[in-house]
């Protein structure tokens, strides 16, 4: 079943057009990659779909409805949210909290309650607390919980970021390049995790640079090149499509040398 | 028992047992009232606090709401014929339900135009204090038809110092059990990084907006506690230097340290004080030892010193 659907997305910063025309969807447990030169528009197709900008034209549907309109943490509470490239961590708060901030919407009790420290919100935080070591144990943190973000080693948080992520109970997850500087060891962790979470039927949307990772886990993939759809299918088809050869590699390039730098 | 072992109540209970035995160790009225002074700027502090500090916010006026309290004190026994109790009960009402009112269109602004746009209240604020001649008395202020605690046998000022006291310990009570819940979380987050609280599904303009308004019902507060203490109230409460000057307090005791506003308050309410010896030199000298203090801790009086204290037991 389709789940989120970007539909004939057009946006425009002054003169110049980010994305034109572009159109996606997504299922239920479904990995769906979008690769494609820098500056192809891939974060900006993000943006549009967290929430953080607004479409000039077309519109993003969850579950069949018009979300276009709506702001980041609207959207998060449908069950829609995403992780940064340019990690956007709680850096003065513990890798635990930065967890349980993610448990925000889920989290009873009133402002009076949370004032007066009444019994309610202290179970919750003690709730909190214990999902989100689960979660830095999901995503193999485990033992980092108390430390300071701040401190964390690069690859580390990156695995913080999908953790405290998916402390909201997302049904749509995008991730923007969560292996982005990341070792052989920490990518094949996110390869997964990112299994892990589309198996329990969590949709997944991955911007993402390290081809291999790409074609491991993706069911689909959606290239973009100066803001529009270049191509789109399995990772099969995407490979073999020569529109995405001669955007990555130029007119020349021999079949077989792209085999293996795509492949 | 528990409560005490397990840490989260122990600075609020330590601070419940300063207050108490201070009296004890003060000698004279003077003494007292200095002692009261501590704790009522105590109080907005840890408020701007939670909204600096802690959620990240500045504000430039936040001395509007102390004189908005203060004034409400003298105002509605004088111009409505209330009762002074009741009439500082309404004053941190209406104070809160301004703070509402502002707070909502201009906690959309970030940085810069948020500061200059609480600037602006504080001068407004000002402004009317100064002019409307009528209600506040203009420069001259007006005075507070008094209100203590003489019928348990405490003389003015030493009501004003329970009353104020049990403010604090209460005003710390309630701020640390925020921090420690999922609102506290949320603010701290904002502090960090608004656009991933933003995708986490926090609403970030109404958590600014609970802290602003809490910060605004503290400083009214205190406010309140201030009018009766001095028995006037003055325009000079209200004004800009005053908000720069809780400012200061905030950043010398520590952003983000509820100990630090206390001990930011005494800093700048005590010191003074130490330096009239120096006459004409004493704010010069005091300019000096606020520069020295930030170059040598940077991160204010408390959290610096806690960070030593750590690295030396280490």
């Amino acid at each position: 079943m389709t789940r989120m659907q970007v539909k004939d997305v057009s946006i425009q910063f002054g003169g110049l057009t980010a994305l034109e025309n572009v159109s996606l969807s997504v299922g239920e447990g479904e990995v769906l990659a979008l690769i494609g030169p820098n500056g192809a528009g891939k974060t900006t197709l993000f943006n549009v779909i967290s929430g953080i900008y607004k479409p000039t034209k077309g519109k993003v549907e969850l579950d069949g409805k018009d979300v276009s309109t709506k702001q980041p943490f609207q959207l998060a509470r449908l069950g829609l949210t995403r992780t940064f490239q340019n990690l956007q961590i709680f850096t003065r708060m513990t890798a635990v909290e930065n967890v349980m901030v993610g448990r925000n919407q889920h989290e009873r009790g009133t402002l009076l309650e949370e004032l007066l420290g009444l019994p309610r919100p202290r179970r919750e935080t003690q709730r909190s607390r214990e999902e989100a070591e689960k979660l830095i144990e999901f995503v193999g943190l485990t033992g980092v919980g108390d430390r300071v973000a701040g401190e964390l080693p690069y690859g580390v948080l990156k695995r913080l970021e999908i953790a405290r992520s998916l402390a909201t109970k997302p049904r749509i997850l995008l991730l923007d390049e969560p292996a982005a500087g990341c070792n052989a060891t920490e990518t094949s962790a996110i390869d997964q995790v990112i299994r892990k979470v589309a198996s329990t039927g969590v949709s997944v949307v991955l911007v993402e640079h390290d081809i291999h990772l790409v074609m491991s886990v993706a069911d689909k993939i959606h290239v973009l090149d100066r803001g529009r759809t270049l191509a789109e299918g399995t990772p099969r088809e995407v490979r073999e499509n020569p529109a995405v050869i001669e955007a990555y590699l130029g007119k020349s390039a021999e079949p077989q040398r792209v085999q293996h730098a795509v492949g | 028992m528990n409560l005490i072992l397990n840490g989260r109540y122990n600075v609020t209970v330590a601070i419940a047992l300063i207050v108490i035995i201070l009296p004890f160790l003060l000698s004279s009225t003077f003494h007292l009232r200095m002692a009261t002074m501590v704790i009522i700027f105590s109080v907005v502090v840890i408020g701007l606090n939670l909204l600096m500090g802690y959620a990240g916010q500045v504000s430039l006026g936040h001395a509007g709401f102390l004189a908005l309290g203060a004034y409400a004190a003298a105002f509605g026994p004088a111009h409505l014929g209330l009762n002074p109790w009741i009439s500082m009960a309404l004053g941190i009402l209406a104070t809160s339900a301004i703070a509402y009112l502002i707070g909502k269109p201009i906690l959309k602004l970030k940085g810069y135009h948020l500061a200059m746009a609480t600037l602006a209240f504080g001068i407004v604020v000002a402004l009317v204090l100064n002019n409307e001649l009528n209600w506040t008395g203009g420069p001259d202020g007006m005075g507070v038809k008094r209100a203590n605690l003489a019928i348990l046998g405490l003389t003015h000022v030493q009501s004003w110092y329970a009353i104020s006291s049990a403010v604090l310990v209460l005003a710390i009570l309630l701020v640390q059990n925020l921090l420690n819940s999922s609102t506290g979380r949320a603010l701290r987050s904002i502090h960090d990084s608004e656009v991933a609280s933003n995708v986490l599904g926090i609403d970030v303009t109404r958590q600014k907006l609970v802290a602003f308004v809490l910060s605004a019902a503290l400083a009214a507060a205190a406010g309140s506690c201030l009018a009766q203490l001095d028995g006037h109230v003055t325009p000079a409460t209200g004004s800009i230097l005053k908000s720069i000057e809780l400012l200061t307090m905030a950043v010398i005791g520590g952003l983000g340290s509820l100990v630090g506003s206390i001990v930011g308050a005494a800093f700048l309410v005590l010191m003074p004080q130490f330096l009239t010896a120096f006459h004409e030199y004493e704010h010069a000298m005091l300019g000096v030892m606020l520069i020295f203090t930030m170059i040598v801790m940077r991160n204010g009086i408390v959290p610096s010193l806690t960070t030593l204290l750590r690295r030396k037991v280490q």
